[in-house]
């Protein structure tokens, strides 16, 4: 293929597209021009390369070729499509705020009887409003896009000292197929603040071929305790590029886990940067990839201040021709002394077709640290199958349950009984689903 | 009746052979014990009826009740009977033991076409076992062999034989890390199944398991092969004189 002539090509698709959406986008004046500049730098790279080193496993001109036109407004019978996927997707006694095609549905949302303390607008709302669109301090290609064309989101606020009684499940539906949907959100957690988040990412049946680009910019306050749980299960033949953004005061706890088990293409980067003293981060990533799958995790943990820690625990079970790709990325800034940062990474290759790719990376500035990080790729071990199957256990059912001791690892990190439980049960499913 | 029928048995590994023509007899209700040096292919024997993959047989057959082993998945295998506890039963880390038991169980049922065990009935069986086993209950709650020392995964393995009620019991070494009063316990246990209809093969070292486990037939391997077999007192005179004289018969 001719790479020049697909960047052209991609170039010109996208920039109608865009001229195209102007007038559905919320926000005038400054917003307008913050979309416009953003769009241009956008369209000055073109979708990444695997020459860009960060995209370098990705190739997203050769994985999507091109930014399909917006979906449209979701009428009726798509919100009516809409309502048995949330309930799929739904975490137990959540606080729902629904996207259906980037568009935020009130109808389909909790909005009545929030916790006191908890504040939630849609984006446009607040565009409307006069506000700035949530800025994200990246210069991401894809974050970009995401700025110049996002339709919608929500815009999370907890007050100081409040303890949410319920989890905030911000459910991304797709009804729409062959189009593109953009989505961004803010979630501001204030100090002392308590708060499980949970994102979800699902389709209706029948949403065939549809792209999602997702930003969710998220800064957390000092000496609060946050629980991040991200659910992508987009459907197989969908792209979801997301992106977390995510700033951490001090002395705070802060755990994510993100579940990658749709798309055809996906790639969730999240940017965390540790900006408070005494905080500790954990992050945790499982990737659940068969057929020809394509899953990205990228995760930059940067600790900006000295005396955090941070653990990443990444697991990527992959199968068929699916392809995992893990990049992680500690940076500890100059001033960041005693920082404590490890990752570990380990890929279950389930057939000869699999892939998985890692690349750890530690860019480290200051001398009193303790950073580490360890890798494996393998398959599952032949002795363990053995004694399981010598014990009556078929040849799935034993490959099943080395495979949930294997994701277990990073799930148990999921403090919530309730919450684990339902990301168990995803598990469980996609290995019920396995032939 | 024959329940386990080794005829002329043949294995490679790796391009090696290591059982040279091995032939076994096992009749229902029947406890043979099969001694003999390190490396004479005791364990060898036993993974190829469990059905371990990496043997390749090359000769002979082996039949159980009257049935073709060799054709069977190690997992049909089990459903029809056979029960191998490992020499070295390896750990399962974040495989729950309990969660572990129930599948196995269950699943060797279902492909006998019998109802699956429901959870008060399982935990009160697994329970009463491990109790009969001096298996404290906290062991049961930890991963599958996981921390467990030498003598609690053999004991965790003979668990797992009282409640698959195996038809063919295989130990290998069963008795290889037990302190003296683990070894009573876990004899014990073994000897609580032992029935007309099940038959047991013990692999020992030692003359001292066979006091606890009386065997109705000790068999003497060396070298890939059964050298020789007789009664109980061949597990004595083998104490007293060692291998040296089956050697050269090999
Ligand atoms: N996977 C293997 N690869 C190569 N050689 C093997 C393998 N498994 C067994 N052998 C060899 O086969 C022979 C028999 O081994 P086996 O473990 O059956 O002996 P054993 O009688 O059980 O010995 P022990 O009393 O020490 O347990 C040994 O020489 C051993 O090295
Ligand atoms: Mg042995």
């Amino acid at each position: 293929m001719n790479v020049a002539l697909a960047k052209t090509e991609t170039g010109r698709a996208v920039s109608e597209t865009f001229a195209m959406a102007r007038s559905r986008l919320p926000g005038a004046g400054k917003v307008a021009d913050a979309r416009r500049k953003a769009f241009e730098s956008y369209e000055r790279a073109g979708l990444p390369t695997r020459r860009i080193e960060d995209w370098k496993y990705t190739d997203l001109r050769v994985l999507m070729r091109e930014v399909l036109p917006l979906a449209a407004v979701p009428d009726q019978s798509a919100l009516a499509k809409a309502v048995d996927a949330v309930k799929a997707a739904a975490v137990e006694n959540a606080c729902r705020l629904v996207l259906v095609d980037g568009t935020f549905a009130p109808k389909l949302s909790d909005l009545g009887g929030l916790d006191k303390g908890l504040r939630v607008q849609s984006l446009r709302e607040t565009l409307d409003a006069g506000a700035d669109l949530p800025a994200a301090a990246t210069d991401d290609v894809m974050v970009s896009l995401n700025a110049a064309m996002a339709t919608d989101g929500v815009i999370v606020s907890v007050d100081d000292g409040v303890a949410l009684t319920k989890p905030v499940q911000i459910v991304h539906v797709a009804t729409a197929s062959s189009a593109s949907v953009f989505t961004r959100s803010r979630v501001q957690v204030g100090k002392g603040a308590r708060v499980t988040l949970v994102e979800s990412f699902a389709a209706v049946s029948g949403a065939k071929s549809y792209q999602v680009n997702d930003a969710v910019i998220v800064s957390i306050g000092d000496e609060a305790d946050v629980a991040h749980i991200r659910l992508m299960d987009d459907a197989t033949d969908a792209v979801n590029i997301s992106s977390g953004l995510v700033t951490v005061g001090a002395k705070s706890k802060v755990n994510f886990l993100g579940l990658t088990s749709g798309g055809r293409v996906s790639r969730y980067q999240g940017f965390i940067t540790l900006a408070g003293e005494g905080s500790d981060l954990s992050v945790n990533g499982v990737n659940l990839l068969k057929e020809s799958q394509h899953g990205d995790t990228t995760l930059v943990v940067d600790h900006a201040v000295p005396n955090c820690t941070s653990r990443e625990v990444f697991r990527a079970v992959v199968d068929d021709r699916a392809h995992s790709v893990f990049q992680g990325k500690i940076i500890v800034r100059p001033d960041a002394q005693k920082t404590d940062g490890k990752m570990m990474t380990r890929a279950l290759l389930l057939s000869d077709d699999a892939e998985a790719d890692n690349k750890p990376e530690l860019e480290i500035f200051a001398d009193d640290v303790t950073c580490g990080h360890g890798a494996a790729i393998g398959a599952l071990d032949e002795s363990l199958l053995f004694y399981l199957r010598a014990r009556g256990l078929s040849e799935k059912e034993a490959q099943a349950l080395l495979i949930q001791a294997f994701v277990g690892e990073a799930i148990e990190s999921i403090a919530d009984d309730g919450l684990r439980d339902a990301v168990v049960a995803i598990a469980e499913r996609w290995l019920a689903a396995r032939g | 009746m024959a329940l386990l029928e080794v005829k002329n048995l043949q294995v490679r590994v790796d391009d090696r052979e290591i059982l040279h023509g091995l032939s076994l007899t096992v009749n229902e209700g029947e406890v043979h014990a099969i001694m003999g040096p390190n490396g004479s292919g005791k364990s060898t024997l036993s993974h190829v009826i469990a059905g371990k993959p990496g043997y390749e047989v090359t000769g002979g057959e082996i039949l159980f009740k009257g049935e073709d082993l060799l054709g069977m998945a190690p997992d049909e295998r089990a459903a029809k009977g056979v029960f191998l506890a490992f020499q070295y039963p390896v750990e399962i880390p974040g495989v729950a033991t309990m969660n572990f038991l129930r599948t196995a169980l269950n699943a060797q049922r279902k492909a006998r076409g019998e109802s699956e065990f429901s959870t008060p009935d399982f935990l009160k069986k697994v329970r009463d076992v491990a109790k009969s086993l001096n298996i404290p209950q906290d062991m049961l709650k930890r991963g599958v062999n996981v921390g467990f020392s030498g003598g609690e995964k053999k004991r965790n393995e003979v668990l797992q034989m009282a409640l698959f009620e195996p038809s063919l019991c295989i130990l290998d070494e069963m008795d290889s890390g037990l302190d003296i009063d683990a070894l009573r316990i876990a004899a014990d246990g073994v000897n609580a199944l032992r029935s007309k209809d099940r038959a047991m093969v013990v692999i020992t070292h030692y003359q001292r398991l066979l006091n606890y486990i009386v065997p109705d037939v000790v068999h003497v391997m060396s070298k890939g092969r059964v050298v020789k077999s007789g009664g109980k007192d061949l597990a004595l005179e083998l104490e007293a004189s060692g291998y040296a004289q089956f050697e050269d018969a090999a």
